[in-house]
């Protein structure tokens, strides 16, 4: 109505959106970071910080380890956790060991296909490629697995779905992104809606190229993630507590309507 | 190419036109296939249009409805297609918006089809088009909380937007399909291109 109206004539005036110069505030937690932080942000006192944007609920988790929830409706805010996730060291020697092996030889991916490629995880399931060999299987729920595939380009309401559902497995889990359009955007690299790295987002342990890679390449995918596994190198739910305000960062980025807990056990 | 097609415009199609010419200020005819012609039409009369189409003539089915922008004419082209099953014909009626300003609007027409709804949510998303009085055209459609210009419009730039929000990896590069067969794959059958 009148409100649609008014966005038809507003936009045409308006310059760079808001969001356009949201800046890191800890360019130390992974180099190359998108933007500098201006120096002095951080100082501020969180009394004056502004929750409702990025940067204001970002002081407040530096500050006070706390997460803002701003997203969500006063009354549904007691119903989520307001911890950052924390880092769990893995054990030393053996049993670690021991522990790593078990991960590597029950593989539970989340049966969630995110993008077109997600189409190559039917064939893996068939007897001519018979994945259960290899002690992978699909599991129903984020909460029962440990392995999420991403199945080639993420849109922003997609990556919404992907960074709610990933939070919510289990630790230690694991990332696969297949396809091109994880790496860099593939053949939607210049697109409005698609995202161009999926490491910006969530941690990834193995990329899988192709556009889209056969369920060989998969295979040959999932036998390098029980190697790295097995070595003690997938360490990527640890990545994301250590790095939580570079990620939380990008994701507010580029998902605008956040209308969801901070952090989603 | 259907085996079944229809070799000419039936005669029943050709009294609907003849109907549509009598009492619309329609024009601009263009039998494009023998089941498939458009229309052009005012935009003020394109809901009786569409009306009387659907009430009288049997044109019962919003195959869909969207928007073609034409950025050189200032104007967006709303495309209408409507399908009458008994006749197995498809109509098309293009009425003309302004791009910009308060112009930029257009009736809803959920009430005859609800289905249409949807494609007015989408337009409003894609192109910026006001429906007022339309139920839920504000909601969001595929892009959530977007915030810069509708992103189908043609001055949208696409690639400026992405390399803006999106983290581009650097080192891509983009080869020229053509001459890289020629240099790398296909060196023998070079020059019979």
């Amino acid at each position: 109505m009148a409100d649609a109206t008014t966005t038809t004539r507003t936009y045409a005036e308006r310059g760079a959106p808001a969001n356009a110069a949201v800046a890191n505030p800890d360019p130390r937690t992974i180099a190359g970071g998108p933007v500098a932080a201006p120096a002095g942000e951080i100082a501020t006192s969180p009394k004056e910080a502004d929750v409702r944007t990025v940067d204001g609920q970002l002081r407040i988790f530096t500050e006070q380890l706390k997460l803002a929830n701003e997203g969500l409706a006063p009354e549904d805010r007691r119903n989520f956790c307001d911890h950052p996730p924390e880092v769990i060291k893995p054990f030393r020697g053996t049993w670690e060991k021991f522990l790593n092996w078990a991960r590597s030889e029950s593989l539970w991916i989340l049966g969630f296909g995110t993008g077109c490629g997600a189409i190559e995880l039917r064939p893996l399931m068939t007897a001519r490629f018979d994945m259960y060999r290899y002690g992978i299987q699909p599991r129903p729920t984020p909460r029962q697995s440990g392995v999420f595939v991403i199945g080639g380009y993420a849109s922003v309401k997609t990556m919404k779905r992907i960074v709610r559902s990933y939070e919510q497995m289990q630790g230690p889990k694991f990332v696969v992104a297949l396809g091109s359009c994880t790496i860099n955007g593939g053949m939607y690299w210049d697109s409005y809606n698609t995202i161009n790295r999926l490491d910006h987002y969530i941690p990834v342990d193995v990329y899988i190229a192709g556009c889209m890679p056969r369920p060989e390449s998969l295979l040959a995918g999932f036998v390098r993630l029980k190697e790295m596994i097995r070595a003690g190198e997938c360490e990527g739910a640890n990545r994301y507590a250590e790095n939580f305000e570079w990620y939380k960062t990008n994701q507010k980025r580029i998902i605008k309507n956040w209308n969801m807990p901070d952090y989603n056990w | 190419m259907t085996t079944n097609r229809v070799a000419e415009t039936p005669r029943e199609i050709h009294d609907v036109f003849k109907d549509l010419h009598r009492r619309f200020g329609v024009r601009g005819l263009e039998k494009r296939r023998a089941d498939q012609a458009y229309l052009r039409a005012d935009r003020d009369e394109v809901i009786p249009l569409l009306t009387h189409l659907q009430a009288v003539h049997g044109y019962g089915h919003l195959a869909f409805f969207t928007a073609v922008d034409r950025i050189e004419e200032g104007v967006f082209e709303l495309l209408y297609m409507v399908h009458n099953y008994e006749l197995r014909h498809d109509l098309g009626i293009i009425a003309e918006i302004p791009r910009e300003g308060d112009g930029c609007t257009m009736e809803t027409i959920h009430r005859l089809w609800p289905a249409a709804l949807t494609y007015q949510r989408e337009l409003r998303e894609m192109f910026g088009i006001a429906f007022p009085d339309c139920p839920r055209v504000d909601e969001d459609f595929a892009l959530e909380g977007w915030d810069d210009l509708p992103p189908m419009r043609r001055d949208f730039d696409t690639r400026e937007y992405s390399e803006r929000v999106y983290y581009a990896r650097p080192g891509r590069v983009t080869k020229e399909t053509r001459k890289h067969m020629k240099e790398n794959l296909y060196p023998s059958e070079a020059e019979t291109w």
